[in-house]
């Protein structure tokens, strides 16, 4: 495969982003080209993914400098399927936005904030370089900044400021964690690091940067106790946006803490992976506890972001093959089904008249009967009844689990998928069965056939992703299968990327740093 | 000269964690100022303090000097400069978009988010 190839997850949105800028003033154009370009990412991502899981794992060196030097861009097997599954979400929340977004929103500049946003995702997942990765969280944090006070509603501002405010404490924290790892290696390649980090004399130094990258990856992430933000913002923007927020920006911090927890820092594996899974274990359980309190449909999902993460981390921590290659298994099946139940909170809530608190709800299925079909997939997927991919997710963390003897983390995703149960029972009760309340929150806006139909195909899409997944596991268990080895035994990657030189010069000046 | 510049950094950084602590937007933005003025000024000490020989390759030498200054921690800085420059422009502006929608820079009393229960 060329390098070309390897660098296109970044390279389409972020042309995508610029062609959109150029069409400026014609908001007809940018929807077309947003479109289009999501559709070509969705291409490149399954072409890439099979490249990389039927010849192994692809490097392009960027201007062709050679690998601790330059900037490498990595596509192992979870970076592709992270990739690909985000370049499917695109693809859904684009076509979810033709009839979402409003005019003035679009006219704020949605769709080229969008693409950037894809452009920051995507770079995080496919960049072999920790500073480089640093630069994409940020790109992807700006978009974000930027689609969370576009349309400037009072409770969007108000967001955004605690948003804001996390965000940059957040990332001081990450550009002075992986300041202090070149410090003490001189290094900034992944691979590289990997290499270097155990030949470190003073090992408590790396133990004491691995935390801080715990709380700065944390942050991004919303585990425990760096969620509360979380809740306080998803639930305000355009319901687009909270899709796309919800399936992909937390999967990112997810993904990054994989990456640098079986990359980097597998040394003292019971002190950083000891903290990983306390955080998990209190994530699921106070995000599962904080959805059951909210009166909100938006709400009560933005906390069950919350509390699965804790299930992905769970993996982590764990840290066997079987246990990452469930974390990979659930993270998909996650990114799928939240951004899933986002996109039909927002349906809810326009049938429901701009409101999705539990006393606005009611007699969706008098309104909508093929609607409430489409969400029980979702919802049940979410609660983990088989055969949805829920079900799955959890069965091989609970292996993986059980194989590790960590049977409190067992018992506690157990707790967190049986409340989650009541939580969905709850819902269903709320939104399909009770008697629609009088009057409703605001005049129900009637919506074109057109309109509609553009709104309920992602959510289609998704869906049938979802039930296909659950009926035919094998090949999504395959590549997960896939993804778990390669974290575990990372000598793929490090040889794919440094070529397997023995000796080389570091950055510094070899008389201080090698040992 | 380390000693120095890691005391500099931790008191630059207790610095903002105090201002942090405020319930003012502002003063926290100025905790968001120092404290990335901290992190760059601690890339820099991490990446070897030397005075006085530029990272050049003198003449007739295919590699550098090994007493040369380090040139990546300040193409690191300059980048976390510029990002820093652009999200607190936005901060900054988002900012003064809150207080003319609510009318307050005071974090505690900004609930239109999160609206207190009313049963």
């Amino acid at each position: 495969m060329t390098p070309w190839l390897t660098a296109a997850p970044i390279l389409v949105p972020m042309l995508t982003a610029a062609l959109c800028v150029a069409a400026w003033k014609y908001p007809v154009a940018q929807r077309v080209l947003s479109l289009l370009g999501s559709l070509i990412l969705l291409v490149i991502g399954g072409i890439l993914g099979r490249g990389v899981m039927e010849q192994g794992v692809q490097v392009a060196q960027m201007g062709a400098w050679a690998a601790p030097f330059g900037i490498t861009l990595v596509v192992d097997p979870l970076s592709a399927v992270m990739v690909f599954i985000s370049a499917v979400m695109g693809f859904c929340v684009a076509l979810h936005a033709l009839g979402d977004i409003d005019p003035v929103r679009e006219r704020g500049g949605y769709h080229v904030v969008f693409q950037m946003l894809m452009t920051g995702v995507c770079g995080a997942f496919v960049t072999g370089d920790l500073f480089n990765m640093y630069v994409w969280f940020e790109v992807m944090l700006i978009s974000s900044f930027v689609l969370l006070s576009l349309g400037g509603v009072r409770e969007q501002i108000d967001a955004a400021v605690k948003y804001v405010c996390i965000n940059m404490v957040a990332t001081a924290c990450l550009l002075l964690a992986v300041a202090l790892l070149y410090g003490v290696t001189g290094t900034l390649n992944m691979a590289d690091l990997s290499l270097r980090v155990p030949d470190v004399p003073s090992q408590p130094v790396i133990s004491a940067i691995a935390v801080l990258f715990i709380i700065a990856f944390g942050m991004k992430a919303a585990l425990f106790p760096f969620f509360f933000w979380l809740p306080a913002t998803y639930h305000t923007p355009a319901v687009s946006v909270q899709a796309i927020f919800a399936g992909l920006l937390t999967k990112v911090g997810v993904y990054a803490l994989i990456r640098v927890f079986t990359l980097i820092f597998t040394g003292d594996t019971a002190w950083t992976h000891g903290i990983l899974m306390w955080m998990a274990g209190i994530t699921m359980i106070v995000g599962v506890l904080g959805s059951l309190a909210a009166r909100d449909l938006h709400r009560a999902w933005s906390w069950q972001v919350v509390a699965h993460i804790g299930s992905m981390v769970m993996g982590l921590a764990i840290s066997t093959p079987l246990a990452l290659a469930a974390a990979a298994f659930y993270m998909v099946h996650d990114i799928v089904v939240k951004t899933n139940l986002f996109l039909g909170a927002g349906l809810v809530r326009r049938l429901a008249g701009g409101s999705t608190d539990y006393k606005y709800l009611g007699g969706l299925f008098k309104t909508a009967p093929w609607l409430c079909l489409l969400l029980f997939v979702p919802l049940g997927s979410l609660a983990g009844f088989p055969p949805l991919s829920g079900f799955w997710g959890k069965l091989l963390l609970v292996r993986a689990g059980l194989e590790a003897e960590q049977y409190v983390m067992v018992g506690v995703l157990l707790l967190t998928g049986l409340l989650t149960i009541w939580l969905v029972g709850r819902v269903w009760a709320e939104m399909v069965w009770k008697a629609p309340a009088e009057p409703p929150a605001e005049p129900v806006q009637p919506l074109s056939a057109a309109r509609s139909y553009v709104l309920i195909l992602p959510l289609l899409l998704l869906s049938l992703i979802t039930v296909a997944i659950g009926v035919n596991p094998e090949r999504l268990m395959n590549a997960a299968g896939q993804v778990g080895d390669s974290l575990h035994d990372n000598t793929a990657y490090v040889e794919a990327v440094l070529g397997g030189s023995p000796g080389r010069p570091t950055l510094l000046g070899a008389a201080e740093v090698s040992p | 000269m380390e000693v120095i510049m890691a005391l500099t950094v931790g008191g630059m950084v207790a610095g903002s964690v105090y201002l942090f602590l405020s319930r003012q937007y502002l003063r926290v933005m100025f905790g968001v100022i120092v404290l990335s003025n901290a992190v760059n000024v601690a890339i820099l000490t991490v990446g070897r303090l030397t005075s006085g020989r530029a990272p050049l390759i003198s003449r007739g030498n295919e590699v550098m000097d090994q007493a040369a200054a380090n040139p990546l921690p300040q193409a690191l800085i300059l980048t976390a400069i510029v990002i820093g420059f652009g999200l607190l422009a936005f901060a900054l502006a988002l900012g003064y978009r809150a207080y003319q929608e609510m009318g307050t820079l005071d974090t505690a009393a900004m609930r239109a988010a999160e609206p207190e229960d009313k049963r």
